[in-house]
């Protein structure tokens, strides 16, 4: 079974980043700087808020533009990342699309969504939620 | 990587001379946990006796604590300098995503010294500070555009705070706030005067680093156990559902709401301007703090027609909580929810503190309804409660201190009542405009001695309303202890720096966990000790500028309506004073 975090309805969003921690927490880590979720304002508070997260393309842009492999595709859609072919290009982090890569400073590393769904269970609104892709 | 233990950074910025460092101050952190605690003993050693508060030797002092991005509801940072208000301690707390975006960068603290020759704004990040030329903002009519400019122009978003003045900053009005995300603010005690007094338009911060636990299974269990009660638990549901606004209602049935410069304890408009009905007709979008899921931030949406062309509209977004229905609705008698958002709306885009301002306008539309001043001093504006067209041209006047009776009317209502007169309805506790709770004798004792004069103190307040429903009666001595006890432990809560709506939940045994997955070993009891120190440091600021517990001044007019538990006598919360004050010298004394 393959799976994705998908946003059900980001209008229910209210920038807590609850998630963000809880995707820092898989690493028994408090902050923010490993998360592979991203909440963000649309302008400020007043206009909701955006959330990023990797949607596990088909066709992943992100790994067209790795030079070294370290990215794959996952069966029925996403990637997965291999650290020790990884040379810190950055590539990815500007070939995703929707900007769903992100930058780990302290390993200077990409960060990419795992599809584990821990962060869900930290939604207090039901704003994303951990699915099946469909057709996979 | 960074131990979460490891709290000791404190970034130092020289306005003067445009310089900056950091300093490593463990000891500080270890001794006093931060927010709070760290911030009055930087206090102390920053500020010089008698020290002018718009002078550029006033510091401003920022500061979060061990729980900030490490805990859920660990969202507030803690402000501190010498207010322009009050003339003594300024301490004010801000939620936003402030608390976590000083954690990220890497920082405990950030004191600001000095004055910029000309407007500046600052980027704070994990690499250091910049200075950037502010000439362009200064002066703008709205502190939404300067936060919108802001935005486009600067790195972090999602990681980063905004806080700025608006024109009443600017402009040295002594209750001027600094906002941050547009809707929340360092209110009250004017800190937008003194960011106004160096040249200080905004700060922006921002970081995304990480904390290492020392017991990592630990912190996760304890993670857990914390969030289920914040989010599965009925603990929250006053502030998740209808926000702070759901106490109108109560406040208003328990004759406990002050409307029309408390000339009454009850509001005719409390029905409209409820949390219920606020929420119905306009509530248009909910917000929270960084790492809240609470979500407390109520934001209305107000459809306003353009009067001079028709088919125009627009759609303002405007944050409502207790405090400013309190303030700009009750109190001026203004009935009409509309009429109250487009007051509040101008009140937050000029930067102006929401309770004083509306504290402020009461008074001086008390003082015309008396005679004691008339449209000479308002210079042609006829103040009449529920009248929010006229108070929103008073408040342009008092921001833009167009004249000298809003010049004085922006130094607080202590001040402008001893040039013009009405010192009897002038509510002020030692410089500051009374909040929005006449409970009793609890509420008005908090407001007396409070460190700084807030509701959110010692929370007399809140003691009164649960006397009251159990239908007790204390005497000035029990009640004077239950505010000690409240206060001291509410340090220990503002140094880490927690938002006080979460203090059902972190308990001193709670507290002690969270510290203990850190590897930090600090008892209940510890704690405790630590809240009563954190305490006395303050009054000793207070003392050293001149705060007596002789010298406070009751307004009359408190002692004039009825509260639920009758008329409060001058006496009785002298007593409760004296009582205080003992409690305060005997833990001095450790005794």
């Amino acid at each position: 079974m393959v799976k994705r975090v998908s946003v059900v309805d980001v209008d229910l969003c209210v920038g807590c980043q609850s998630c963000m921690f809880a995707c820092n927490r898989r690493f028994a880590e408090a902050g923010l700087a490993r998360t592979a979720i991203f909440v963000q304002s649309t302008g400020g508070f007043e206009h909701g808020f955006a959330v990023k997260v990797c949607r596990a393309c088909r066709e992943p842009p992100c790994v067209k533009v790795c030079p070294t492999g370290a990215l794959t595709k996952r069966e029925g859609g996403g990637v997965r990342l291999d650290y020790r072919k990884c040379i810190s290009c950055g590539n990815c982090v500007e070939g995703c699309t929707i900007g769903a890569i992100f930058w780990d400073k302290v390993l200077d590393k990409p960060t990419v969504c795992t599809y584990c769904g821990y962060c869900v269970s930290y939604c207090p609104y039901g704003v994303i939620k951990l699915e099946e892709v469909e057709g996979a | 990587m960074t131990e979460a233990s490891a709290l000791s950074r404190v970034l130092y910025v020289d306005l003067t001379n445009r310089r900056y460092w950091t300093e490593e101050r463990r000891e500080l952190f270890k001794e006093c946990l931060g927010g709070t605690g760290v911030a009055i003993r930087l206090l102390m050693e920053e500020c010089k006796a008698g020290t002018d508060p718009l002078a550029p030797e006033n510091p401003i002092i920022f500061c979060v604590g061990y729980l900030n991005a490490v805990f859920p509801l660990a969202s507030k940072t803690v402000a501190m300098f010498k207010s322009p208000l009050t003339k003594n301690l300024g301490e004010s707390h801000a939620g936003g995503r402030c608390g976590v975006a000083i954690r990220m960068a890497g920082l405990g603290g950030i004191v600001i010294r000095g004055k910029s020759e000309s407007p500046v704004y600052l980027v704070v990040s994990e690499d250091g500070v910049r200075f950037k030329d502010a000439s362009a903002l200064w002066g703008m009519s709205s502190s939404s555009t300067v936060g919108r400019i802001i935005r486009e122009r600067e790195a972090g978003a999602g990681v980063r705070a905004i806080m700025r003045i608006g024109r009443a900053g600017e402009n040295l009005v002594s209750y001027a706030g600094v906002i941050t995300e547009t809707f929340r603010h360092f209110g009250r005690l004017g800190l937008g005067a003194v960011f106004g007094s160096k040249r200080l338009k905004a700060i922006v911060i921002s970081g995304r680093s990480s904390l290492t636990l020392r017991d990592p299974r630990g912190y996760r269990a304890v993670y857990e156990e914390l969030y289920m009660n914040f989010t599965k638990t009925s603990l929250m549901k006053k502030y998740h559902e209808l926000g702070t606004p759901m106490n109108v209602i109560p406040l208003n049935v328990a004759n406990s709401l002050p409307s029309r410069n408390l000339q009454r304890a009850t509001f005719e408009g409390a029905d409209a301007l409820s949390g219920e009905a606020l929420s119905e007709k306009f509530l248009g979008r909910r917000a929270a703090c960084s790492h809240c899921p609470v979500s407390c931030i109520h934001i209305a949406a107000l459809r306003v027609p353009y009067e001079t062309e028709p088919y125009f509209y627009k759609t303002k977004m405007i944050s409502y909580d207790y405090e400013p229905i309190y303030a700009l609705s009750s109190m001026l008698d203004i009935r009409s929810p509309e009429g109250f958002l487009q007051l509040m709306d101008r009140v937050e885009e000029l930067g102006l503190d929401a309770m004083s301002t509306g504290v402020a306008l009461a008074w001086a539309t008390e003082c015309m309804e008396r005679g004691v001043i008339g449209t000479e001093e308002t210079e042609g504006l006829v103040l009449k409660w529920g009248d929010y067209r006229t108070y929103i041209e008073a408040v342009e006047r008092i921001a833009g201190v167009k004249g000298d009776f809003y010049e004085a009317l922006g130094k607080g209502v202590d001040y402008v009542s001893s040039i013009y007169g009405g010192d009897g309805f002038a509510l002020a506790y030692g410089g500051n405009e009374m909040p929005g709770y006449h409970c009793g004798l609890a509420t008005h004792l908090g407001f007396l001695v409070g460190a700084r004069h807030s509701h959110l103190d010692n929370a007399g307040y809140a003691i009164d309303q649960k006397l009251n429903a159990e239908g007790r009666k204390v005497e000035p001595s029990e009640v004077a202890k239950m505010v000690f006890e409240e206060e001291c432990w509410r340090q220990v809560l503002s140094s880490l720096v927690v938002c006080f709506f979460a203090r059902g939940v972190y308990t001193p045994e709670v507290v002690s966990k969270c510290f203990s997955v850190m590897g930090i070993n600090l008892a209940p009891a510890d704690l405790k000790e630590i809240g009563g120190r954190i305490l006395r440091e303050k009054y000793e600021f207070k003392f050293r500028e001149g705060f007596s517990f002789d010298k406070l001044k009751v307004p009359k007019r408190v002692t004039e309506i009825p509260t639920p538990q009758g008329l409060l006598t001058e006496e009785r919360l002298r007593e409760g004073i004296k009582h205080f004050e003992d409690l305060l010298k005997k833990d001095t004394k450790g005794t």
